[in-house]
């Protein structure tokens, strides 16, 4: 049993380790954005949600203990599943609404075309 | 008494964890088993809850450039308040941590200290948002104002509303605590909220990255 407690609940390390992971990976990107060190906003974008990515892998590897062994691997399984639902959600919906915006016409243009038509 | 019960009673199925005093001191796979079906069952409450937030997250993402001739992100938000919130959810994480830590010893003082601090760490959380919202409303920047607004309220205030539950948890767990000491049932209870507090401090990481810093910078 306290095999399996220590296997579930971590120890003083895995939370230190993790906590101090995710300061660094908190003040990162917050320096990023607050102390402006890049002209391109593209890099810093990318760089907040690399970090972003990073320290939710860390919440989950130490805090939330998921492993593939936990729970005969249904821990995992569902995580697994979640995700990728998640990323069908949000890439779809950002996709879609995004071609939808750039297609459609703005009001006044159009109020503008019909203006000028002969 | 304990071998009593179990050769005299022949146990029915069980569909939920009684509050039976004889399962702390049944042996070890009985005890395991149980808390498997209760804290897979939450851990997939938690995947549930994961898509939800999936959602909201995907619709910021939508609306959130829509300001609707209102304010835009870079005039509203603080980023040194949402450094210092982001900072009270990572030491609230951490202390739960410590508390869960003190369980496995089995010291009940620990765990009590701990998970005080724990909240302590929510309330500050709490009223930093608090403090926040009532800002944004004063200036105007009302969810009505525009479909960035909407999207944000929605998404940060169903997040907010999350740590809230979680904070009135963590007060009757606390009663519970002091009621019963670490019971089996408690400590099922002391990891169940452990993993909903984890949870909500993950949440923060995609509202800090994506609503926030994001927002400022574009």
């Amino acid at each position: 049993m306290s095999d399996h407690a220590k296997g579930g609940h971590g120890s003083l390390k895995t939370y230190v380790v993790g906590f101090v992971l995710s300061v660094i990976l908190t003040v990162i990107p917050f320096w990023v954005v607050m102390g402006e060190p890049f002209d391109n906003k593209g890099i810093a974008v990318a760089i907040i949600f690399i970090l972003g990515g990073t320290q939710m892998m860390v919440h989950i590897h130490y805090f939330l203990h998921v492993t593939i062994k936990v729970e005969e691997g249904w821990q995992a399984m569902s995580i697994g599943l979640t995700i990728l639902l998640l990323v069908i959600i949000m890439s779809g919906s950002i996709w879609v609404m995004f071609n939808l915006q750039e297609n459609m016409m703005p009001a006044h243009e159009q109020i503008e075309r019909v203006r000028n038509l002969p | 008494m304990t071998a009593m019960t179990d050769t005299t009673v022949k146990e029915p199925v069980e569909f939920f964890v009684l509050d039976d005093p004889h399962h702390h001191d049944g042996d070890g796979h009985e005890e395991h088993h149980h808390e498997t079906g209760t804290m897979l069952g939450f851990w997939i409450y938690l995947m549930s809850d994961c898509l939800i937030f999936g959602i909201l997250f995907a619709t910021y993402a939508v609306l959130g450039q829509n300001y609707a001739a209102g304010p835009a992100p870079s005039d509203l938000f603080e980023l040194d308040m949402i450094l210092i919130s982001t900072f009270m959810l990572l030491f609230s994480s951490i202390t739960y941590g410590f508390a869960v830590l003190r369980m496995d010893h089995n010291d009940l003082k620990g765990t009590v200290l701990w998970l005080m601090i724990t909240g302590g760490f929510g309330l500050a959380f709490l009223y930093l948002e608090y403090a926040e919202f009532s800002h944004l409303i004063h200036l105007g920047a009302t969810p009505q104002a525009s479909a960035f607004l909407s999207s944000f309220f929605f998404l940060v205030g169903t997040h907010g509303m999350h740590v809230l539950g979680g904070s009135i948890w963590l007060v009757v767990l606390l009663i519970q605590l002091s009621q019963r000491g670490l019971t089996h049932e408690n400590k099922r209870r002391v990891m169940c909220l452990s993993l909903f507090w984890h949870f909500l401090d993950l949440i923060w990481i995609g509202v800090f990255s994506l609503v926030y810093l994001t927002g400022v910078l574009l």
